[in-house]
């Protein structure tokens, strides 16, 4: 904006100002009224869920869930995608935020125009209505992601019914077990402290998968206490695992 | 004015019954002129009533709408978050070894209205962040943040940085796994933070590792240092709301305008 766009600006709005109301009663009463809407909805909220506390925290447990509140899904949805790609896992959840944070920031320095009615500005309201899409798909994709617990994988195509079967119970197995806090098995799972496990029945054979499971290398805890049955669903879907 | 009756005092401190051809006491205190007079002494000693004057009887552009009590209404938000933290800090302990747990779950089950005013808490702040969000939206679109109200955007900003700490925040402080987890979650995404990361990280754990003074910390965080950090910065955003005026609506224009008759109503200015 230059000078003269600025004292127009300054012009118009005194005039403005000046047919408006003033502040005390007339906006006062509008604020109160939302104002109490506000406390309304967060009463209502209240007595409708309450504040319901989890279990107490155990910094032992190693297969516990996080999730946090909601409108922290998109980064944890970041995070999620891009946990697979180690190398780029901190730009994407802290450089992609800190980014859009400098960007907002410093907005009325970059949009300088005098333009204010959102029609005429078409590359802000492109850039307001992505953000705001991309806000909210992160958020409702964050919030129905399935337990990282769980195996999202489908069955080899090589395999028959009956031991597509196996690879599914093979996979409950793994999730049940805790297997994802250390382990990327395709797209689910941490990586690392444990190597990831995707392709691992292509290097390891599967009497060794099983030796491995009962002999562990610390920290990873033995599975020889599993039940035979669900040792042998364990072992058979790792040795699927092309 | 309506009578009132006489007290029921001894004689002896009764006033007496004026004498005919007394003059009428006119300088004694009515309730009115009473309050009055204590306003006056103030504003004597303090002159604040320009300020006030100034804050209340400004006015407010022609147009404005429903979308612009979107700001006052994040205030309340905050002001709910203050009023019912304070009694829920009335109750906390930030105790790693399960007193905080155990003085939560104290909260939830048998303090009076408890799990209510905890309620209001943590819902309050959801309702916070979406108010501060539709805020934003409203001054984004209706291209409020340009001239002269940039510096009120930039601390705007910064109240909605310091808004998403305070979730951050104050989710550990319940302390059960979900929110124990989380936080460690969001701590190591900290660290890996390009230079300042581990620093950061290891400011906000008090150490290498999640320990005992880590909660405390937070607790330190949530309740003193942004909740102070937050009043001040608001109260700045304000100052600049009424010194700058509320922004119009960009699609209305001043009356004189459409006419074209530039000078009469910049006389009447």
């Amino acid at each position: 904006m230059n000078q003269a766009e600025k004292e127009a600006y300054l012009r118009d709005y005194s005039i403005l100002k000046n047919e408006g109301k003033p502040f005390f009663p007339y906006a006062v009463a509008k604020d109160g009224a939302m104002a109490v809407i506000v406390m309304v909805v967060i009463i209502v909220l209240s007595l409708m869920f309450g504040a319901e506390l989890g279990p107490k925290a155990d910094p032992t447990t190693t297969t516990y869930v996080p999730r946090p509140d909601w409108y922290f899904f998109f980064l944890f949805e970041v995070l999620r995608v891009m946990r697979n790609v180690p190398k780029f896992t901190p730009m994407a959840t802290i450089g992609v935020p800190t980014i859009c944070m400098i960007l907002l920031f410093l907005l009325p320095f970059y949009d300088r125009s005098p333009e204010r009615r959102i029609e005429r500005r078409p590359i802000a309201l492109a850039a307001g209505i992505t953000t705001i899409a991309a806000m909210a798909y992160l958020t409702y994709s964050g919030a129905n992601t399935g337990s990282p617990n769980s195996v999202d994988m489908a069955p080899p195509s090589s395999l028959s019914p009956a031991q597509a079967a196996v690879f599914r119970a093979g996979a409950q197995v793994v999730g049940e077990s805790g297997c994802l806090a250390c382990h990327v098995i395709g797209d689910n799972g941490n990586n690392g402290p444990g190597p990831v496990l995707t392709h691992i029945a292509a290097t390891v054979p599967t009497a060794q998968i099983a030796s491995t499971l009962r002999n562990p290398t610390p920290p990873m805890p033995s599975f020889k206490n599993l039940p035979p049955q669900k040792f042998s669903y364990l072992v058979q879907f790792l040795s699927d695992l092309q | 004015m309506p009578k009132l009756p006489a007290p029921p005092l001894p004689k002896i401190l009764q006033p007496k019954p004026k004498r005919p051809g007394e003059p009428s006491d006119a300088g004694a205190l009515n309730p009115v002129e009473a309050g009055i007079t204590v306003v006056d002494w103030l504003d004597e000693r303090t002159a604040l009533s320009p300020g006030l004057r100034w804050l209340m009887w400004r006015k407010v552009p022609r147009g404005i709408n429903w979308a612009y009590t979107l700001g006052s209404a994040t205030l309340f938000a905050f002001l709910n978050q203050a009023v019912t933290g304070v009694f829920l800090a009335m109750y906390y302990r930030p105790d790693v070894a399960g007193g905080a747990y155990e003085s939560i779950r104290n909260i939830n089950d048998n303090v009076f209205l408890g799990q209510f005013v905890h309620g209001m808490h943590k819902w309050g702040a959801s309702v916070m962040i979406i108010l501060i969000f539709l805020h934003m939206g409203r001054v984004f679109f209706y291209g409020a943040y340009k001239y002269p109200r940039e510096l009120t955007w930039v601390i705007g900003v910064v109240l909605l940085i310091l808004t998403l700490a305070m979730g951050f925040t104050g989710y550990l402080l319940p302390f059960d796994q979900r929110s124990y987890w989380a936080t460690v979650v969001g701590v190591n995404i900290n660290a890996g933070g390009p230079f300042i990361g581990p620093f950061l990280s290891d400011f906000l754990l008090g150490g290498a590792d999640f320990g005992a003074t880590t909660l405390s910390r937070f607790y330190a965080i949530h309740m003193l240092v942004i909740p102070g950090a937050m009043a001040a910065l608001i109260g700045a955003h304000l100052y600049l709301v009424t010194k700058l005026g509320i922004s119009a609506p960009p699609w209305i224009k001043p009356h004189a305008d459409q006419d074209g008759d530039h000078a009469l109503v910049e006389a009447e200015v």
